[in-house]
């Protein structure tokens, strides 16, 4: 397979047998992208729609500070997020992967098996959770209103106070940047768990046992050859993560109510309601730019260690 | 000096309800190369594990040093493990591995730069330090093992089947020069494996394992002269093992009944009686064929097959009936042993104390 190609006939059978999956990438995905491309330079119609007049204007407009806030927050959700996948999903794994074998496949299920539900079911779900009067709500505002109520009674102190006090307003969740990460989490951490199991089931516990007999304890065991050796895995996670959560525009339309704006709540709009295509597309096209650069650098940098996996 | 460089004193070792070590009791000395040979599932590496601290026993003591370990961890153990498939660090070099316990003892650098090359020497793998792991034949990944537990100059290395994926021609040459290596550093070793030629081959000592339990620990001369049991003489070498009974006793000697044939032996352990059903064991380079009857003790028999190895020659000679004994004849070459053909009568002879009677 790897020869060389020599004869216009071996370069004609290549294109031949590659052609479905070609004319599928550039019928559904690089004529878009050029399309996209060039509708950023173009402009805003009267009434919607593109004027084919060349310019930059859109991509000027892109350094206004509100778009690079929304830009800085939308990445600071994304980050959070994914950190907390990997905080969460990262000993998952770990659990998951030291079960007995008739065990593991168990648990891989249970940790997809909320998944088989509508991803909008399952936001919605979660705005029905975190709302003011929703069940965590009733739980702080009665339950444990109650319980503090009853132990005032019961011991008097001034702490009690503030207390009562604070338990008798529900608490702010929805509509907050907190209930967006904590969506996205929830949305996006079986793509954590997934590679890094992948990656811990790979590792030789004996390994583990042999950095134990050249005197290394648990922590430098941990830090010197698992972490290193499910290092692909961990990588492999973030970006899986990462990206969609940049991107992100249900989750935070839902939870994050009308002040929690992230880039894809933007692009939306420009799209939708301000039918500034051209705008939108800009927005589009260096977000994606972004993500590029930024999945490239992330595996480069995983790259140099985790090479010589064998 | 503690008596021993490690002792274990009625050590036992349950999974659940499966005993992988039976109430073993060994003393391993100082300095010396100690092997536990048994058949795979004997519990080998488990005893291993247990000295090296990745189990803890579920009853008995462990003895390192004349300290007692109990649930010391790994890694404040003064031993170290050349592990079953050398367990090498994928992500890591070969200076990088060998260097791992020294910079886990925080050596300072260029300490451990000046060990890292000196035990690379030893197992002359110099220049290779750049190399990782899967760049490296067997043969080179089993010496970076060696020289990452020996560089760490422990007090014991333990050694799992350490040749087990080396081929037959490389383990030979490695059998030698870890035995070398072996007498050079003067470490103790304790090395497991399932193949006898290799225990015999290297070790000051033999401990002969089945099913958790140790049958016998003697030099290897001990262990193939003297088996204890039915166990270690077909387990040693080869062996012809005999059912009989027993028809007198005099003296540490014995008349064994063996389906007819009447076998004289002379290595009769204590307590053995008249009308006991016994097994003889008798190597069968111990046994000498004749064409003519050299005593009255001699037992005719019939040359059923005859093998030319080289070396030797290999009669089956059928003794009696239902008895049929491997005889080995070495290829002298100058007629000192007679060679026989097919179904030619033969006499059978050996020193009475060549045929060994076991009880168990
Ligand atoms: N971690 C374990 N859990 C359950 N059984 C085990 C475990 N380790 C070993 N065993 C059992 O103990 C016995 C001895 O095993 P092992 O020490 O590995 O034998 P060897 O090294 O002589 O081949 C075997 O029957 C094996 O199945
Ligand atoms: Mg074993």
């Amino acid at each position: 397979m790897a020869q060389p190609l020599r004869t216009r006939r071996d370069l004609l059978r290549l294109l031949i047998l590659i052609s479905p999956s070609l004319l599928w990438l550039v019928i559904f995905f690089l004529l878009p992208l050029l399309l996209v491309f060039a509708i950023s330079f173009g402009q805003r119609g009267t009434y919607g729609g593109v004027q084919w007049t060349p310019t930059l204007a859109n991509y000027a407009r892109l350094l206004d500070p509100l778009y690079l806030r929304i830009f800085l927050r939308t990445l600071f959700i994304a980050g959070t997020a994914t950190v907390l996948c990997a905080l969460i999903g990262y000993p998952m794994a770990f659990f998951i992967a030291t079960r007995p074998a008739r065990w593991r496949n168990a648990f891989l299920l249970l940790l997809v098996i909320p998944f088989w539900t509508n991803f909008l079911v399952r936001m919605y779900a979660w705005l029905f959770l975190l709302r003011d009067n929703g069940p965590i709500n009733v739980l702080w505002t009665e339950g444990i209103h109650a319980a503090v109520a009853w132990l005032a009674a019961a011991i008097p102190a001034p702490f009690w106070e503030p207390l009562l006090q604070a338990t008798s307003t529900p608490l702010r969740l929805f509509g907050t940047d907190g209930a967006v990460i904590v969506g996205l989490v929830y949305a996006w951490l079986p793509d954590m768990v997934l590679p890094c199991y992948a990656a811990v089931e790979r590792l030789d516990p004996r390994l583990v046992e042999a950095a134990q007999d050249l005197y290394a304890t648990r922590v430098r065991a941990f830090l010197r050859v698992v972490l290193p050796l499910t290092r692909s895995g961990l990588i492999t996670g973030s970006v899986l993560v990462f990206v969609p959560c940049v991107g992100a525009y249900v989750t935070p339309d839902l939870l994050g109510g009308a002040r929690t704006v992230m880039i894809g709540n933007v692009i939306y709009s420009q799209f939708m309601m301000a039918r500034d295509y051209p705008f939108g597309s800009a927005l589009s096209f260096v977000l994606m730019a972004l993500m590029l650069v930024a999945t490239v650098a992330y595996f480069r940098l995983g790259g140099e260690g985790g090479r010589g996996r064998g | 000096m503690a008596e021993y460089a490690v002792e274990l004193r009625n050590v036992s070792k349950f999974f659940g309800s499966v005993a992988a070590v039976r109430n073993v009791t060994l003393g391993i000395r100082e300095g010396e190369f100690f092997s536990l040979l048994g058949p795979s599932g004997c519990g080998k590496t488990t005893t291993l594990r247990l000295i090296a601290g990745f189990e803890l026993p579920t009853a008995g003591e462990v003895y390192i040093g004349g300290e007692l370990q109990g649930d010391t961890p790994p890694y404040r153990r003064p031993v170290n493990t050349v592990f079953q498939n050398y367990a090498l660090f994928p992500h890591m070099t070969v200076y990088e591995n060998v260097a791992f316990g020294l910079r886990m003892r925080r050596l300072p650098e260029n300490e451990i730069r000046r060990q890292v090359h000196e035990a690379l020497e030893m197992v002359r793998l110099s220049g290779l330090e750049r190399r990782r792991p899967r760049e490296l034949s067997g043969g080179q990944q089993q010496r970076v093992a060696l020289a990452r537990a020996l560089v760490n100059r422990p007090r014991v290395l333990l050694l799992d089947e350490p040749l087990g994926a080396l081929d037959q021609k490389l383990r030979r040459a490695m059998q030698l020069e870890l035995k070398n290596l072996q007498q050079q550093v003067g470490i103790t070793f304790i090395y497991v494996t399932h193949d006898q030629e290799e225990a015999m081959t290297m070790s000051d000592r033999i401990a002969v394992m089945d099913q958790g339990a140790i049958l016998q620990v003697g030099t290897p001369a001990e262990i193939y002269e003297c088996p204890a049991s039915r166990f270690v003489a077909d387990f040693i070498g080869e062996t012809n093992l005999l059912e009989g009974k027993v028809v007198e006793v005099w003296d540490h000697h014995a008349l064994v009944l063996v389906d007819g044939a009447r076998m004289v032996c002379g290595a009769v352990p204590e307590g053995v009686r008249v009308g006991q059903r016994v097994t003889v064991a008798i190597r069968p380079e111990r046994i000498s064929l004749h064409a003519q009857p050299p005593g009255p003790l001699a037992i005719p028999g019939i040359v059923r097959d005859v093998v030319y190895t080289g070396a030797d020659i290999r009669y089956m000679v059928r003794m009696a009936d239902r008895v049929t004994v491997l005889v080995r004849s070495p290829n002298t070459g100058n007629g000192s042993t007679p060679h026989f053909l097919r179904n030619e009568t033969v006499y059978l002879s050996w020193r009475p104390e060549s045929a060994r009677l076991l009880v168990a």
